[in-house]
């Protein structure tokens, strides 16, 4: 009988790893393949050196006004002059230390929420949710504790940005899904059509109508006297638009999960909201991460709209420093600079989303 | 077919207290007459098979049980309690039977030990450490205890089907309702969980299975159950009903099922 000899382990073929392997089989795979990268590395090559000089090496970074721009570069001075109006808008500057604590605490607040480790994730994720918008607000408009009342008509800038997209996010999303469950909800029409009805009207009207009206016409129905604040009814606006969207996301994600699942929670006795809060949602909703993060980004950047009802976010600042008569002339680095500041954002919370996915993945359905 | 055929009838522990009774049960699917006139008692303790074609009616009728169909037509009393559209009702039936699924239908997205928790704590509000021990006990009982950690996506089909029946144990139920729990598995892994309900047998549990493992049928039944075009056809003691079938289509099933 012939003995069995293993096959000796061989390395692969020194073509296939290393450097020269991954250029193979990345760049120069096949002569398409192998032209797209010659193109594109002729166009960054020809892109980026003067992209680059104009925004560092012949910018202008230091300087009191635009006398100091004179490299031929950016005139980052321009930005750099006009920070403080980009981040808080109109907010007395005595005062801003109030929204970099706003700020400030929040991050340090949702840190331990990135460790494995952590207990108390969930009384956490309550307390930023539900209760710390309320301390944020006290801190932002003042009129306790001897803090001095700053009217929402002076808030601006980025930490009206942030402040539009937060409260944005944060109500949308559970409004969403409430309105997702009421129109799965069949054994109940009249709060399904009610749903569909809400939805629909929200999903059919442009977001720059919404404030639009939000901002004209609803004065015109409030009885004389009665007025609430723009910054509130852009507020309501933007949540009741986006929930609509939130809403659609939601049901996709609800649809996605198997007829089993409903089952399983109703023969264990759940109930209708522990079978939703407990087996249903956190299934359909790590489904649906990418479409919600995607319908957050997009809140984000729909934000700049404000603008049209007089609320100046960042962009808005930037537009009105633009009107300077001592800095004309600076689009390009005011539009520049609030591009990167948004990129910035909306880049985070793309990485941020697929961060959660993988984290969330726990092996193969059924 | 698995071993249990060959293993001695388990001693009944049957008594007279009725468990679960179906009085002139109908349903309809739209227009589509799918129970008709269902009569059917059970006692506590008792083990109940039930068989028959395809679309014959056999998960219907137990999925009415517990109320995950609907019946039109007739009554449905579980435990002393009569199924109406009451919710309040439902939910404590729900609690008192437990169902076992063909496709096992554990929640993928938390651990085994969860699923098996998950139910006690929220709806017997039970504290975390004492549902913990009992659902130890019982994925001990089912003989996976080292799994506990695991989610459900990383184990064998016949492991989870385990798990799902430890899940519904989990909740001290006083009936079980098993709808082909091994119609999904490899044929090495049926023996594992007819084993684990052949013991549930043994320890007294009123069950009825709906299956097709006729060893597992002859072993632990005290009744089996023909049903064909949403009708009870023919019922008997296991041995009289396999070797003696009074209806034709009875013997058809039959010859069909055994000769393959
Ligand atoms: N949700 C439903 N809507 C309409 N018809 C249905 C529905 N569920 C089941 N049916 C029909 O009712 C009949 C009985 O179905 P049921 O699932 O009870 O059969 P079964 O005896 O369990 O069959 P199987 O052995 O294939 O599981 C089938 O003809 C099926 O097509
Ligand atoms: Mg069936």
């Amino acid at each position: 009988m012939a003995e069995f000899v293993p096959h000796p382990e061989l390395p692969p073929p020194a073509s296939s790893v290393g450097v020269i392997g991954w250029l193979r089989r990345n760049l120069f795979a096949g002569w398409l393949n192998s032209l797209l990268t010659v193109a594109a590395l002729y166009l960054v090559v020809t892109a980026l050196p003067p992209l680059l000089n104009w925004a560092f090496f012949s910018a202008d970074f230091v300087g009191e006004s635009r006398d100091a721009c004179d490299s031929g570069g950016a005139c980052w001075v321009f930005v750099n002059a006009r920070f403080s109006t980009f981040m808080y808008g109109f907010y007395p500057a005595a005062q801003a230390w109030r929204v970099d604590l706003i700020f400030g605490t929040l991050l340090l607040l949702m840190s331990p929420l990135f460790f494995k480790g952590f207990r108390y994730k969930l009384q956490l994720g309550g307390f930023i949710l539900f209760v710390y918008p309320w301390i944020a607000f006290g801190l932002m408009h003042g009129g306790l504790l001897g803090l001095p009342v700053v009217e929402t008509a002076k808030w601006g800038g980025l930490s009206l940005t942030l402040l539009l997209a937060a409260v944005g996010c944060i109500a949308a999303l559970p409004l969403g899904v409430l309105l997702a469950l009421g129109r799965r909800s069949t054994n109940m029409p009249v709060v399904q059509t009610m749903c569909v009805v809400f939805i629909e009207f929200w999903r059919g009207v442009p977001l720059i109508t919404v404030l639009f009206m939000s901002s004209v016409m609803l004065p015109l129905f409030l009885p004389e006297g009665v007025s609430f604040d723009k910054l509130l009814r852009a507020l309501i606006g933007i949540t009741l638009f986006q929930s609509a969207y939130m809403a659609e996301v939601v049901r996709g994600g609800l649809q996605a999960i198997p007829k089993g699942q409903y089952e399983a929670a109703d023969a264990l006795g759940l109930g209708y909201w522990r079978k939703m809060g407990l087996i249903v949602l956190p299934q359909a909703l790590k489904i649906v991460i990418p479409g919600i993060v995607n319908t957050f980004i997009a809140l984000f950047k729909d934000t700049t709209l404000v603008i049209i009802v007089g609320l100046l976010e960042i962009l808005g600042m930037v537009q009105n420093a633009l009107n300077d008569p001592n800095w004309l002339g600076f689009s390009t680095e005011g539009y520049v600079f609030t591009a990167f500041v948004f990129w910035i954002f909306c880049f985070s919370m793309s990485r941020y989303s697929q961060w959660l996915e993988r984290k969330l993945h726990t092996g193969h359905k059924r | 077919m698995a071993e249990t055929a060959t293993a001695a009838q388990a001693p009944s522990q049957r008594s007279d207290e009725v468990m679960i009774e179906l009085r002139g049960v109908h349903k309809w699917y739209d227009k589509f007459h799918v129970l008709r006139n269902i009569n059917l008692t059970v006692t506590k303790g008792e083990r109940i098979v039930v068989c028959g074609p395809s679309g014959s009616g056999k998960s219907t009728m137990i999925r009415c049980i517990n109320r995950l169909e609907e019946h039109q037509q007739g009554q449905i009393i579980v435990d002393g309690t009569e199924l109406t559209s009451d919710l309040k009702q439902i939910e404590h039936i729900r609690k008192e039977v437990g169902m076992v699924f063909q496709h096992f239908n554990l929640f993928p997205h938390i651990t085994v030990l969860e699923n098996c928790v998950l139910a006690p704590m929220w709806v017997r509000k039970m504290p975390r450490k004492e549902a913990e021990e009992i659902a130890m006990n019982y994925l001990g009982r089912v003989k996976i205890p080292d799994q506990a950690r695991k989610y459900p996506g990383q184990l064998s089909g016949g492991q989870q089907q385990r798990v799902a029946i430890a899940r519904s144990l989990c909740m001290n139920p006083r009936i079980m309702l098993f709808d082909e729990p091994t119609s999904a598995l490899d044929p090495e892994m049926i023996k594992e969980v007819l084993d684990v309900m052949v013991e549930l047998a043994e320890s007294g549990m009123t069950m009825i299975c709906v299956t097709h493992e006729m060893g597992f049928a002859k072993t632990v039944a005290d009744r089996v159950i023909f049903m064909d075009r949403g009708e009870i056809i023919e019922q008997n003691e296991p041995h009289e009903f396999f070797n003696n079938p009074q209806n034709e289509r009875t013997r058809l099933f039959l010859s069909q099922i055994l000769n393959h």
